[in-house]
């Protein structure tokens, strides 16, 4: 899960990392109690998913007390990238005499984790990346899983770390990996990761993405979750386990596993219609879930038919077929329905289909091209 | 012949006395897989279909020989049964519970790197040796034997493919799911390898989907194989940056993109099908 700036901000204050003083904001009424509360200039953030948040007017300083409102205003009154914004970040503003990268992702190719660290600061990484390779410097965990001082000592000085400040920046970067690895994080960014003119460092921006798998054990933040949800029908899917991505088409998808369901989507559109949603509904048999994701899907108006694709395994096709049999009972089920079936516990649950006058294929491309026919 | 189980395959079932372990051990009885005994802590001493459960791993491979390991142990508690067959030098070890946080995949793939112990998943359905052992969670009558070997990162879409195969008569050596995690124990080259060293598998088909760059590494290897290969790349249609349920399937960053899947593979000359009933067909050409 991508955390917002503010949420970031939150997690690593708590961690004792040096960052500005700040809180979020929901409406420009409630900016001037935090300004006061933390003292001019400030920085108003709009809090969104989207790169490219100052470009578009989403990030600006304000100096004095009048123009906090009218600035706060503006900026809730944005839509950066098609997406409203609906929060904004107060923070103290800070000199910056010196701008740094400084990253930790998940490393998929290592099978570890890696620290990326850059010189140039405050621009997009993968420009840098791009256009001067050699200005970004990478450490690699080894065997055991750790960064040593050592080696970031020797990034500190080729990236132009001041050497009095050598010291703080490995204890920063290295208190930084710990808090990566301690909180089941996958990336963890900075940028940019700020000088001082009094010579300190602090962490300007904040981007997080969490591992989704270790929620379990991490629930200060999916706490955040709740609190603020990116896309409420996806994270409202999850609580059900049903993993669900929101689409443009209007076919919509029922699928039990992920690559069976991304197949389905591909062959949706191969045969002209356009997939409303990623829906997988999941290892597990649970008739509960076949419920859930039958709600979830009549809940998109844009679906006009609905597809439901299963090959079972672990997923037992009757507990498919009692959960929508459920659903006929509790819901309004009034587009069409196409339904494939195949693989353990088949035969019982055409069976009870049957009873319901509900006929099943079980050949996913004949399912798939009825379901596409539905204009 | 096949590859990695046969019928000298013995297996303990972790989390035999769960919902799901207790089910897969009646269909892989039934199947005619050789399972040996399980593991559940604390239900040691019981038996389910006429199966001994112990408490530890240890206790059942003395007692039993036990040769390979599934696991259908809860996410929170599958890094520990892993671990605990890799302790005890269980030669194959197989894990179908997903959701496995990649921090502990990251310190289970170190221990791996020491050596011992073949581990295949976690999140995936596990494998079958055609008419010989089953150790997985797959429906065991869509198989047929014959001569194609098959190796896919996902389950459900491996079931649909053997399945289509069998209808159309190209039936099967080893069908094996190596598991939609961004960190698997066995990948597509290990298993490529074994197919190519297996003589009764005359032709392989790979089912890869976005995220990763595993498939295009495993290009590289297919252009070293002497039998054909084909491929199938699912997520063509899935958008950047969303997870599509697997921990694994995500294009970030401009990386595991279908179109760079496609392009690798069919360089390799392996040729990639945009249908399952085209790859049946393209499957069907190259054993004829």
């Amino acid at each position: 899960m991508k955390l917002h700036e503010y949420q970031s901000k939150e997690l690593l204050g708590k961690n004792g990392m040096p960052i500005m003083p700040g809180r979020v904001a929901a409406s420009a009424a409630e900016v001037p109690e935090i300004v006061e509360e933390i003292g001019l200039p400030v920085v108003l953030k709009a809090q969104v998913h989207v790169g490219g948040r100052g470009k578009a007017g989403g990030v600006r300083v304000v100096g004095s007390m009048e123009d906090v409102v009218p600035t706060a205003e503006k900026i809730l009154g944005l839509t950066i990238k098609g997406l409203p914004v609906k929060k904004l970040l107060v923070t103290r503003a800070c000199d910056i005499a010196k701008e740094f990268y400084f990253g930790v992702i998940f490393d998929r190719e290592k099978r570890a984790c890696t620290m990326i660290l850059s010189g140039e600061g405050g621009v997009d990484i993968e420009e840098t990346a791009k256009e001067n390779p050699e200005a970004i410097l990478k450490i690699t965990s080894d065997t055991r899983g750790k960064i040593y001082d050592f080696q970031v000592r020797r990034a500190a000085a080729a990236m132009g770390v001041p050497r009095e400040l050598h010291n703080q920046f490995i204890k920063l970067a290295l208190a930084l990996y710990d808090m990566f690895v301690d909180m089941d994080l996958t990336l963890l960014e900075i940028n940019p990761l700020v000088v001082t003119d009094e010579g300190n460092l602090v962490l300007v921006d904040a981007k997080i993405i969490t591992d989704d798998n270790a929620m379990y054990r991490r629930k200060e933040i999916k706490e955040f979750e709740r609190a603020d949800p990116e896309n409420p029908d996806e994270v409202k899917a999850k609580e059900y386990g049903l993993s669900y991505v929101k689409l443009d088409g209007n076919v919509g998808c029922i699928v039990n596993g992920a690559g069976l369901a991304m197949a389905t989507m591909d062959m949706v559109k191969h045969f002209g219609g356009e997939p409303a949603n990623f829906l997988d509904i999941g290892g597990s048999s649970n008739t509960e879930k076949m419920k859930q994701a039958m709600k979830l899907i009549l809940s998109d108006k844009n679906v006009k038919s609905i597809l439901i694709n299963i090959f079972g395994g672990i997923t037992r096709c009757d507990d498919v077929a009692a959960g929508f049999i459920g659903a006929l009972r509790s819901e309004n089920i009034d587009r069409p329905v196409f339904i494939r079936l195949s693989g353990t516990n088949e035969e019982i649950a055409r069976e009870m289909l049957e009873k319901e006058n509900i006929s099943a294929d079980t050949r996913m491309e004949d399912a798939v091209k009825k379901a596409v026919a539905v204009k | 012949m096949g590859i990695l189980i046969d019928e000298n395959t013995k297996v303990l079932i972790q989390g035999i006395t769960g919902r799901d372990g207790s089910f897969h051990l009646a269909r892989m009885i039934e199947y005619g897989t050789n399972v040996v005994g399980g593991v559940t802590p604390g239900k040691g001493g019981q038996a389910i279909d006429g199966v001994p459960v112990f408490d530890t791993v240890e206790d059942c491979v003395k007692e039993t020989g036990a040769n390979t390991s599934i696991i259908f142990v809860a996410a929170p508690f599958a890094p520990g049964a892993i671990r605990e067959s890799l302790f005890n030098d269980v030669p194959l070890v197989i894990c179908i519970t997903e959701g496995i946080p990649v921090k502990d995949m990251i310190e289970i793939n170190q221990r791996l790197r020491e050596g011992g112990s073949r581990l295949v998943g976690p999140n995936c359905p596990g494998l079958v040796t055609v008419g010989k052992s089953k150790v997985g969670i797959m429906p065991g009558h869509i198989f047929e034997p014959g001569p194609v070997g098959i190796i896919s990162r996902s389950g459900t879409l491996t079931y649909e493919v053997a399945s289509e195969l069998s209808h159309a008569g190209a039936g099967q050596t080893t069908v094996i799911g190596i598991g939609g995690d961004p960190i698997i124990g066995t990948t597509f080259i290990d298993v490529l390898e074994m197919f190519e060293n297996d003589p009764d598998t005359k032709v392989v088909v790979m089912v890869g989907e976005i995220g990763g760059t595993d498939e295009e590494r495993a290009a590289e290897y297919i252009k070293t194989m002497s039998k054909p290969v084909v491929a199938f790349i699912s997520g063509r249609t899935a958008p950047k940056g969303k997870r599509m349920g697997h921990a694994g399937a995500i294009i970030s960053g401009g990386v595991g993109t279908a179109e760079s899947k496609i392009e690798a593979l069919e360089a390799a000359g392996a040729p990639v099908a945009g249908l399952v009933s085209e790859l049946v067909d393209k499957v069907k050409e190259r054993i004829d």
